[in-house]
C-alpha cells in the first residue's frame, strides 16, 4: 500500500474519532435526533463546524454498532411526527469519558510543541 | 444476519433520512421563504441523500457481502468475457477435483471407514504359523482341531469363529436351473461374534452346527431375492444343496458379503464337514475370527494362543504339519489388504494430477494477468486498491474452482456408478458413497484449489511497478520477463510432475505387460474351461465319480469341432487350489518334524495334450488303470529337480495318503496363477475317482463360445441337478485373474495421459505468449538481418528449456516414487531404464511439437508488419 493511500486514511481516523467524540457529548444532555445533533453542533461552534450529514449519519449508525448508543423511534414534543432518536448507552457513556481524556492528552501535547514559550512562563 | 433485517434497515435508514430532511425544510420555511425554496435550500444544507444512504449502509456488517457480490459480478463479467479459457480451465479442473474426489471416495468407503460390524477394532483375523520350513510372512489359514483347541482354552478372546469359503450346487426347483454358488461354511457363533443379525428369521444356533443336527442355511439378500422372488415364505422351506436337504433359517442384510463379496449362501461348518477335517491339526483349511475380550491387546491375545499351539505342536512332533505358532491382524487389514497399497498409489497420482491442474489453471491467469496488465496498471495508478485486486483475482479462482469442482463430483459420480458396477470383485465395495464427509473433502479441495492458483496469479500482480508496466505497454519491446519467468517455473514444475506420473504409468504398464505375457506353461488360445463339481450325495463311490468322468469326457470329445478335451482339479491359473504332503519311497526317512507337500492336481489322462502342457520325459496316466488299481503319479519339471536332484525320478514311488504311487511322466511347470512363480506339483489320475470338483477343458479351432450349450446339455442328459458354472475361455480366466491389475494401470496411464497433454497445452500457451510478446523484439531482428532459422532455434531452446528441466527433475523425484510402487510391480525393477528412457523421450516429443508451431510462427513473422503492430 503506498504511503499516501496510510495518511489520508489516518486523517479520516482522526475526524471521525473527533466526530464520534462530539456527538457522545451532545447526547449527554438527552436523547435527540440526527437533525438536532447535527445543528447542536454547528450552533455550539458558532457555525464553525458545518456539520456534514454525510458524515453525520454514518457516525451515528456506527457508534449504534459499537453499543454506544442506542435508537428508538419516538414521537417529537413540538412536531406531532415521529424521529429516530439516539439515546447514549452506559457504554457509551465510558466510550466518552475515554475519548475525552485522550482529547486532552492530545491538545495538551500539541499546545506544548506549538506554544513552548507559555510552558515555561 | 438475515435478509429481513438488512431490509429492515434499509427501510429505517430511508425513513430516518426522510424525516430530518423534512424537518430541514420545514424549519428553512419557517425562516420565511417559498416551499420550493426551502427543499432546496434543506437539500443544499442536508446534502447528496444518496450519497449519504451509501456511506452509511457501508458502515453496516454486511458490507463485505455487498463487495463480494461486486466481485462476484465482476470476475463473471471477465471469465464470461474469455468462454474458450474459462471452458478449459473448468475442464482441467473438473478433471483433477473429480479425480481426486473419486479415489478419495473409494479409499474412504473401502479403507478408512470402520467394518459395519459392532465394535469392529476388537475384531482379529487369527492365522497358524511357524512350519518350520515355511518361514515366509504368509497368512496360514488354520487347521479345525487347531480351532478347537483355541476356542477351547484361549482366556483373551470373548468369542472365536470360524469360516470357509466353498461353492455348492443349487438344485433346480420351481422351473429354474440347478447353479453353482458361492458360500462359506459358518461356526455357529460367527454372527454373534461378528455382532450382526439376519435381516429376516433366526441365526445359526449351536444346535444346527453339528454332524447330527438337520441341514439350516442363511440366504444372502441378492438370492433371495433372485431366486425366490423375495419371497420371506421361503423361512422354512428346504432347498437342495448339493443334493441335501437344507431349511432355509434366515435372510442376511443386503450390505453383510463376509468372507468373500460374492457369498450367496451361510451353511453350518460342523453340520457339513466331516468330523475328521474338523478335528484334524495339519488339514488347514479355515480363516478364524476372534473378538479380543475388553482390555486385551492384539499381541496378548497371538500369545494366548501361541502357547495353546506350542502345546500341541509338541504333542504331535510325529506330523510336520502340525504348526507352533500363531499371527493376527485386524479384520479391516485382512479384508483390504491387498488393495490398500495400490488405492495409495492411485491416490497419489489423483493428487499429482490435480497440482498439474491447478499449476495449468495458475499458468492460464498469470498468462491473462500479463495481458491484463495496462489495465491492472491503471486502475493502481487510479487507487485501487492492491487487495481488492487480488481478491478479485481470487474470486475469479474460486469461481472457476467451483464450477470445475461441481462438474468433477458429476465425474467422480459416474465413475463410482461405473467402479461399483463393474468391480462386484472388490472387497467393501458396497460401502462406497458419496456422503458428507466426501462433500466436504470437494468443497475443501475447490478451496484449496482456488487458493493455490489464486495466489500464484495474483501474486504475479505487484504494484512495485506501475510506471514501468505503462510505459512498457506504451512500447512492448523487452517485453515482460519477470512474467514469463515465472511461468516457465510453473511449467518446470508441472512436467516434472507428469514425468513422475509417466513413469509411474510405464512402470505399471510394462509390469502389467510382463503379467500378461507370462508364459502360464500352457497353452491359453483356443481354450475353454468349465466348472463342474459332483454332490457327495449323488456321486458317493469312487466309481460312480470315475464313471461320470469317463463318460462325461467321451461325449464331450465326440462333439464336433472338440480337437482334444480333458478334467483336472484345477487348471493353470484358477489359483493355488490343494497341496498334499508326501515322501518319496526310495528315500531315507525324514525327520520325524519335518514333512513335504506340494501342489496336487487330478487329472484325466488326456489333460496334457488337451493344456499343450509337454511330457518331458515318461508317459502320461495309463487310461486302462482305474480306481484304487490306478497308483500312478506324474510330475512337475520343478517337482523332479526339487525332490529328485541328479537321480531319475521316473520309477521310483511317492507315498500319499498311505498308498504308494508310481512315478510314471514329468511334465512342464505350470503357473497356479498369473505372477506366482512355477511351483512343484504332482498330479494323480482322475480314474481314481476320488476327485469330486474340478474343470473341464476343451481344445478347439472353431468358435470356443459354441460348445457351451451342447456340454451344459450333455451335463444335463447324464445329471439333471448337476449345474455347469464358470464358461470362460483361457483368456477370459487370465483377464479375470489380473483384473485388478490392468484397472490399476488403465488408470494410470489414463492419469498420465491427461497430465502429459497438460503439459503440453501449459507449453504451447507460455511459448504462444512469449513469442507473441517479442514480436516487435523478433521484428527488428529480422529487420536487421537475423536468419529465420536462428530466430526459429532460439524461440525453440527457450521454450525447451522448462521442459528439460522438469524433465530431470522428474526423473529424480521418479526414483524415489518408484520405490512406493515396488510392491505393485511384477518382475520389473522401479528403476526400469527402458520405461525412463520412454518417458524422457515421450515427453520431449511432446514438448519439443507444442514448441514448435510458436516458434516457426514467430520466425515467420513479417517485420514490417510486426514492428506496424505497435
Amino acid at each position: 500500500m503506498s504511503s499516501m493511500a496510510k495518511q489520508a486514511q489516518q486523517r479520516v481516523g482522526l475526524l471521525q474519532g473527533t466526530l464520534d467524540m462530539l456527538i457522545l457529548r451532545t447526547l449527554l444532555y438527552g436523547p435527540a435526533h440526527g437533525h438536532q445533533i447535527g445543528k447542536h453542533i454547528q450552533r455550539t461552534t458558532n457555525e464553525f463546524l458545518q456539520m456534514q450529514h454525510g458524515s453525520l449519519y454514518p457516525a451515528l449508525h456506527r457508534l449504534e454498532r459499537r453499543g454506544w448508543v442506542v435508537s428508538r423511534w419516538e414521537t417529537a414534543p413540538d412536531r406531532n411526527r415521529e424521529f429516530k432518536y439516539y439515546r447514549l448507552t452506559d457504554k457509551g457513556r465510558k466510550q466518552l469519558v475515554v475519548e475525552e481524556s485522550q482529547w486532552k492528552q492530545m491538545a495538551e501535547a500539541v499546545a506544548r510543541v506549538m506554544w513552548p514559550a507559555a510552558e515555561e512562563n | 444476519m438475515n435478509w429481513w433485517q438488512i431490509r429492515n434497515r434499509d427501510a429505517d435508514l430511508e425513513r430516518e433520512l426522510r424525516s430530518d430532511l423534512e424537518l430541514e425544510e420545514e424549519e428553512q420555511r419557517e425562516g420565511g421563504i417559498s416551499e420550493e425554496e426551502a427543499r432546496y435550500a434543506a437539500l443544499r444544507a442536508f446534502g447528496n441523500p444518496v450519497l449519504i444512504r451509501e456511506q452509511t449502509r457501508a458502515v453496516w456488517s454486511w458490507n463485505w457481502l455487498e463487495s463480494l457480490a461486486r466481485d462476484l459480478r465482476f470476475s463473471l463479467r471477465t471469465l464470461g468475457r474469455t468462454p474458450g479459457f474459462t471452458v478449459i480451465a473448468i475442464l482441467v479442473m473438473a478433471l483433477g477435483i473429480g479425480a481426486n474426489v473419486a479415489l478419495f471416495t473409494v479409499v474412504r468407503g473401502v479403507l478408512l471407514k470402520p467394518l459395519p460390524f459392532h465394535d469392529p477394532d476388537r475384531l482379529v483375523m487369527l492365522y497358524e504359523a511357524g512350519l518350520p520350513e515355511d518361514d515366509t510372512a504368509g497368512f496360514n489359514v488354520v487347521a479345525g482341531g487347531m480351532y478347537a483347541e483355541w476356542k477351547d482354552q484361549n482366556r483373551s478372546y470373548s468369542s472365536l469363529a470360524l469360516a470357509q469359503g466353498i461353492r455348492v450346487g443349487l438344485s433346480g426347483s420351481g422351473g429354474q436351473l440347478p447353479e453353482k454358488l458361492k458360500s462359506a461354511l459358518f461356526s455357529w457363533d460367527m454372527l454373534r461374534t461378528l455382532g450382526v443379525q439376519p435381516a429376516l428369521g433366526r441365526d445359526f444356533t449351536q444346535a444346527d452346527d453339528h454332524p447330527g443336527a438337520s441341514g439350516t442355511v442363511l440366504l444372502s439378500w441378492g438370492l433371495w431375492k433372485r431366486r425366490f422372488g423375495s419371497d420371506p415364505g421361503i423361512l422354512n422351506q428346504t432347498i437342495e444343496l448339493d443334493a441335501q436337504p437344507y431349511t432355509v433359517i434366515g435372510v442376511m442384510p443386503a450390505w453383510f458379503d463376509f468372507p468373500d463379496p460374492a457369498t450367496q449362501l451361510w451353511t453350518p461348518v460342523y453340520h457339513d464337514k466331516p468330523e475328521d477335517t474338523m478335528t484334524s491339526f495339519s488339514n488347514h483349511m479355515f480363516r478364524v475370527v476372534g473378538r479380543l475380550k475388553p482390555g486385551v491387546s492384539a499381541s496378548e491375545g497371538v500369545a494366548d494362543l501361541s502357547i495353546i499351539s506350542q502345546r500341541i505342536h509338541n504333542a504331535h512332533l510325529n506330523d510336520p504339519f502340525v504348526f507352533r505358532s500363531t499371527k493376527s491382524r485386524p479384520l479391516l487389514e485382512h479384508m483390504v489388504g491387498e488393495i490398500k497399497k495400490p488405492l495409495y498409489v492411485l491416490l497419489e497420482a489423483t493428487c499429482c494430477l490435480l497440482l498439474i491442474a491447478c499449476l495449468n489453471v495458475a499458468n492460464l491467469l498469470v498468462a491473462r494477468a500479463a495481458a491484463r496488465r495496462k489495465e491492472l496498471a491503471i486502475r493502481t495508478a487510479l487507487g485501487g486498491d492492491w487487495l481488492r485486486l487480488i481478491c478479485e483475482r481470487l474470486m475469479e479462482c474460486l469461481l472457476l474452482s467451483a464450477s470445475g469442482g461441481a462438474l468433477g463430483l458429476l465425474l467422480a459420480f459416474a465413475a463410482l456408478h461405473w467402479l461399483t458396477r463393474t468391480r462386484h470383485d472388490m472387497s467393501r465395495v458396497e460401502s462406497i458413497h458419496i456422503d458428507g464427509v466426501v462433500a466436504a473433502f470437494t468443497v475443501g479441495v475447490i478451496v484449496l484449489c482456488a487458493l493455490f492458483s489464486g495466489l500464484i496469479a495474483a501474486f504475479s500482480i505487484s504494484d512495485k511497478r506501475i510506471l514501468g508496466a505503462l510505459r512498457e505497454a506504451s512500447r512492448s519491446v523487452g517485453g515482460g520477463g519477470a512474467r514469463a519467468s515465472l511461468r516457465k517455473v510453473l511449467l518446470t514444475l508441472e512436467v516434472g510432475l507428469t514425468v513422475i506420473l509417466l513413469i509411474g504409468a510405464g512402470l505399471v504398464l510394462k509390469s502389467y505387460e510382463r503379467l500378461r505375457s507370462a508364459d502360464m506353461g500352457c497353452i491359453t488360445q483356443e481354450v475353454i474351461t468349465m466348472h463342474l463339481g459332483l454332490p457327495d450325495a449323488r456321486y458317493a463311490t469312487p466309481a460312480r465319480r470315475a464313471n461320470f468322468y469317463d463318460t462325461l469326457l467321451d461325449r464331450v470329445r465326440a462333439l464336433p469341432g472338440v480337437d482334444a478335451a480333458g478334467f483336472v482339479s484345477a487348471v493353470p491359473g484358477q489359483g493355488y487350489g490343494m497341496d498334499s504332503t508326501f515322501s518319496i519311497v526310495e528315500h531315507p526317512t525324514l525327520p520325524q518334524s519335518s514333512g513335504l507337500f506340494a501342489l496336487s492336481r487330478w487329472a484325466d489322462s488326456k489333460y496334457f495334450r488337451a493344456m499343450g502342457i509337454p511330457i518331458l520325459r515318461g508317459r502320461t496316466f495309463d487310461g486302462g488303470k482305474r480306481l484304487e488299481a490306478a497308483n500312478e503319479v506324474i510330475i512337475s519339471q520343478s517337482f523332479a529337480s526339487q525332490y529328485f536332484p541328479g537321480e531319475d525320478p521316473l520309477g521310483r514311488h511317492l507315498r500319499v495318503r498311505g498308498q504308494n504311487a508310481l512315478i510314471v511322466g514329468i511334465v512342464g511347470d505350470t503357473r497356479y496363477a498369473i505372477g506366482e512363480t512355477p511351483r512343484p506339483v504332482q498330479y494323480y489320475p482322475l480314474d481314481a475317482g476320488v476327485e469330486n470338483v474340478g474343470t473341464l477343458v476343451i481344445r478347439s479351432r472353431h468358435d470356443l463360445e459354441q460348445f457351451a450349450l451342447p456340454v451344459q446339455r450333455i451335463v444335463s442328459e447324464m445329471d439333471g441337478d448337476l449345474p455347469v458354472s464358470d464358461v470362460l475361455t483361457m483368456n477370459q480366466l487370465l483377464g479375470k485373474s489380473t483384473l485388478d491389475q490392468s484397472f490399476n494401470t488403465a488408470l494410470l496411464v489414463a492419469f498420465a495421459t491427461v497430465s502429459l497433454v497438460l503439459a503440453a497445452v501449459g507449453l504451447f500457451g507460455v511459448m504462444s505468449y512469449i513469442a507473441a510478446q517479442r514480436t516487435t523484439e523478433i521484428g527488428i531482428r529480422v529487420a536487421l538481418g537475423a536468419k529465420r532459422d536462428q530466430v526459429m532455434r532460439k524461440m525453440l531452446l527457450d521454450g525447451m528449456r522448462p521442459a528439460v528441466f522438469g524433465l530431470v527433475a522428474g526423473l529424480a523425484a521418479s526414483l524415489e516414487a518408484g520405490q512406493l510402487m515396488r510392491d505393485l510391480l511384477y518382475e520389473i525393477k522401479p528403476l526400469d531404464p527402458a520405461v525412463y528412457a520412454a518417458v524422457a523421450a515421450t515427453l520431449l516429443t511432446v514438448a519439443a511439437f507444442a514448441c514448435i508451431v510458436p516458434a516457426w510462427r514467430a520466425s515467420r513473422l513479417d517485420p514490417m508488419q510486426a514492428l506496424r503492430a505497435e
